[in-house]
């Protein structure tokens, strides 16, 4: 048999990481101390060394690993199927179970690791062998990639068959023992790489990627642009790590209650109970929010902002304080930022007519120096030019009316009023499967939302306002 | 000047510039290296300095980086598991298939959810996209693309229209008509050119730009409407195979890991790499940020799954485990982050305790390779796509 390492082009493959720990399991399972213990399996008149049932292997594994039965066997499928154990016994399928049926280590020779691709070659002189040895031998499939062999490497025939014949001479002079060993690794070699129709292909990885990039030269202009990041990292802020890990025991702690799948939801999880009560009560246009979320606006700011019904709420108060001109400006240098590129100038002009001109209707406090810096930029204008003056709203209302509206009446007297849903009572026939109703696709609601002639805010939509 | 030899001996790419040209051997340093005469010329006037090569450009690069670890274990006073001894451990983890969405002919590569909390596209190997009403199991459209293995699929914040891509190096929207009779395909827009294959995108707040990452060692941000590119992000060695937006107050940022090994950080106005990570032994399949934007999980082909905080800048926790031998394909948080899903090449699901650093359960179920694993828009329940051709809802 040849040894053949190189794949088709080449390239010398890369040893996948699993197949490396894999590697190194199987040799500790084979230690002569801590490993599973082998012994002697009779196959009829001969006797086989080195044999485990499925359930040492099984065993071992809970024990080294301290994992359930089913992960433990669930390891053991991939050992066998990766060709790394295989049966003694027919059915010689690569599948392991956890009984007594024999099993043994591959041998190192025929590791994917070492032996991969397999070549049409290999193949071609081991179903030779199987059909001279037996007639008929060959199974439905192999029998097919027999004659496609054939008529694929017909110029090498001669030299497969030849080497068919002279295989089987070489093992007539072993030892039964032996010959069956050898036979039934080779057969397990095969089942991995060339596995039955209808079974799984262990081999297949998906596309090929490359470590290292031949777009990407590592020449000096490379080497240049990572030391110059390198520099700049160093010389990087850092913060101590119990402060950084301390926020996010806090943020885990604050939003507990807020995860469904950590604590439950109510009513109750839609796709647990097939009841879509909790997306009806916490849809966008719902007339009373329930009390989850309108503690959730409390956290930051830009929870607030991002829940659409918090947004008009926060506008609403700001309406009140006379300072609503601050929300609708970030909103439409969120529109610039995020909107059409070919829009940019307009949208851009509109919001300086509307919020930054000398005697606008609607004009926002900004400090002078973020004004002549936004000014000057304006005759140039690009997705980012108001990005300062955003920066500077942004934070005004976070440090100002926010944490106000907070304390406000309006916010307290929500909070009160807000909903807790009950929780499903469970139905009296758990078995009956409620009916599962579909909703209006989004791609619905944005058409009539358009027809309106509204303008479009980037997180306006998703509007569900499922009827039940 | 150092040595010279002219003598134009050989022919071949040039060192430096790597075009095709006649060669001058000489010498820098003891070293021999090629370069055409052009690059040796601008050697002399400018660019490298005196005695430098490649090789001493990557000796200082490689030093420079042993110096960063340094400087970040400095601040490393406390290991995240010791901070979280305080927190009640989590009890008994029950999450069952609810949903098995059965209808893709080849494996499934990706998948993302809608943010209506119940619509689903999902992507496969033999080209179709395919968008799910996920609590009913119901197909609402369906797409062919004219490629296989299609990697990366977005649904688009509005809900209206589906980004993908894969072999074909591209990414194309489609808007998501409702009426029956309608070829999708047919309005189907081109956004993104690559050189190599697609391997994730994402749209940033809005419908109208895309980003991308490419087996081609880019990223790149998109304007749909024209397809112009906005910005590139070069900085990766190899191929990117994933990325993911911050979710941050200015959202002007996003992570990408590839098979460099590297997690980058990139500012999406400059194009600039911000922060860079590297302490995997493998590829990185997937990056995902913690929900309060501070931090990224990742999941790589070395098994293990590792948190990296942004302002510690430094990696702070491992998930990994003896029995684990596969790569983590893909990751997700839970909505409160205390829950990391990881999706292994071993056909199961892994649930870890972010904080504590133990795994909390297994799932079983997929028949093979779980390529993609999302947590839904409100935190009810996660999606599995896997190599077995079907998707499962979780909860």
């Amino acid at each position: 048999m040849t040894i053949n390492t190189l794949s088709q082009d080449g390239v010398q493959r890369q040893q996948m990481p699993c197949l490396t720990k894999m590697e190194r399991m199987i040799i500790s399972m084979q230690d002569p101390d801590m490993g599973i213990k082998l012994r002697n399996q009779r196959l009829l008149i001969t006797v086989i060394p080195h044999a485990m049932t499925g359930l040492d292997i099984v065993e071992w594994l809970i024990k080294k690993c301290s994992i359930s039965d089913e992960e433990a066997l669930h390891v053991g499928q991939l050992f066998v199927k990766y060709g790394y154990i295989y049966p003694l016994k027919e059915p010689r399928n690569l599948i392991l179970k956890a009984d007594d049926s024999s099993y043994r280590f591959q041998t190192p020779y025929y590791w994917m690791s070492t032996r991969w691709p397999a070549s049409e070659l290999d193949y071609a002189i081991y179903l030779a062998k199987k059909n001279i040895r037996k007639q008929g031998e060959l199974i439905e499939y192999e029998k097919e990639c027999y004659n496609a062999l054939h008529k694929r490497i017909n110029h090498t025939w001669d030299f497969v068959v030849m080497q068919a014949r002279e295989q089987l001479r070489a093992s007539k002079q072993r030892r039964k023992g032996d010959r069956i060993v050898l036979e039934c690794q080779e057969q397990a070699y095969w089942l991995v790489n060339r596995p039955p129709p209808g079974t799984q292909d262990s081999i297949d990885h998906g596309p090929e990627r490359r470590t290292t990039n031949t777009r990407v030269q590592l020449n000096a202009e490379f080497y240049k642009k990572e030391i110059e990041h390198n520099r700049i990292s160093l010389a990087r802020n850092r913060v101590k790590s119990s402060i950084c890990l301390e926020s996010y025991v806090k943020y885990c702690e604050q939003y507990q209650p807020h995860d469904p799948i950590m604590q439950g939801c109510l009513p109750s999880n839609p796709w647990i109970t097939d009841d879509i009560m909790f997306w009806n009560m916490n849809s966008e246009t719902v007339a009373l929010p329930t009390k989850l979320r309108v503690e959730r606006w409390s956290f930051s700011f830009m929870e607030l902002l991002n829940d659409q019904m918090g947004r008009k709420e926060f506008l609403t108060y700001l309406e009140k304080e006379f300072s609503a001109e601050n929300l609708c400006f970030w909103q439409a240098c969120e529109d610039v930022r995020h909107g059409e590129t070919a829009k940019i100038p307009e949208k851009v002009d509109e919001v300086y007519k509307q919020f930054l001109a000398p005697g606008a209707s609607r004009w926002v406090n900004i400090d002078s120096k973020t004004m002549e810096k936004t000014l000057e930029g304006l005759k140039r204008p690009h997705r980012f030019v108001l990005d300062d003056a955003q920066m500077h709203i942004y934070f005004l209302m976070k440090k100002d009316s926010y944490p106000r509206y907070l304390k406000s009446e309006l916010y307290k007297n929500l909070l009160a009023r807000a909903i807790v849903p009950q929780e499903t009572k469970k139905s009296v026939f758990p078995f009956m499967r409620r009916q599962r109703h579909s909703s209006p696709s989004p791609a619905l609601a944005t058409q009539t939302a358009e027809d309106d002639g509204k303008a479009k805010y980037s997180n306006s939509n998703s509007g569900t306002a499922s009827r039940l | 000047m150092c040595d010279q030899t002219f003598l134009a001996i050989t022919f071949g790419p040039c060192d430096n510039c790597s075009q095709n040209k006649p060669l001058m051997n000489i010498y820098l340093k003891n070293e021999p290296i090629n370069y055409c005469s052009l690059c040796v010329e601008l050697m002399a006037c400018q660019g490298l300095a005196k005695g430098e090569t490649t090789n001493t450009l990557k000796a200082e690069s490689e030093s420079l980086k042993a110096k960063l670890e340094e400087e970040r274990a400095k601040l490393h006073d406390v290991e995240l598991h010791q901070v979280a001894e305080k927190i009640d451990a989590l009890g008994q983890f029950v999450m069952k298939t609810r949903r098995t969405l059965k209808g893709h002919g080849n494996k499934v590569l990706c998948m993302d959810w809608c943010r209506d909390k119940r619509r689903i596209v999902s992507s496969s190997q033999d080209g179709k996209v395919i968008v799910w009403d996920a609590y009913t199991t119901n197909k609402e459209h369906a797409v062919t693309m004219p490629c296989t293995w299609v990697m990366a699929c977005a649904y688009a914040p509005s809900g209206c229209a589906v980004a993908c891509g894969g072999l074909d190096n591209k990414c194309s929207v489609y808007p998501l008509s409702l009426d029956k009779n309608e070829n999708l395909a047919a309005k189907k827009k081109s956004v993104a050119m690559h050189t190599n294959y697609l391997s994730s995108c994402s749209f940033t707040n809005s419908d109208m730009q895309i980003l991308t990452s490419s087996g081609d060692g880019t990223c790149a941000l998109w304007d749909v409407e024209s397809g112009q590119l906005l910005q590139s992000f070069h900085g990766h060695s190899a191929d990117v195979l994933s990325l993911d937006l911050a979710p941050s107050e200015t959202g002007n940022t996003f992570v990408s890991g590839g098979c460099d090994k590297k997690a980058n950080v990139w500012d999406m106005r400059s194009g600039q790499n911000v922060q860079s990570f590297e302490t995997h032994e493998s590829d990185i399949n997937n990056v995902k940020y913690y929900p309060s934007g501070d931090a990224f999980a990742t999941g790589s082909d070395d098994a293990t799954c590792r948190l990296y905080d942004l302002r510690a800048d430094r990696e702070v926790a491992i998930y990994s485990k003896d029995s684990i031998i596969f790569g983590a394909s893909s990751v997700d948080f839970s909505l409160s982050g205390r829950l990391l899903f990881a999706g292994y090449n071993d056909y199961t699901i892994n649930v870890w305790d972010v904080l504590k650093g133990t795994r909390v359960a297994i799932l079983f179920g997929h028949e093979n390779r779980v390529s993609t694993v999302r947590v839904s828009p409100d935190g009810t329940a996660f999606c599995s796509g896997s190599w077995d051709n079907t998707l499962r809802i979780w909860a």
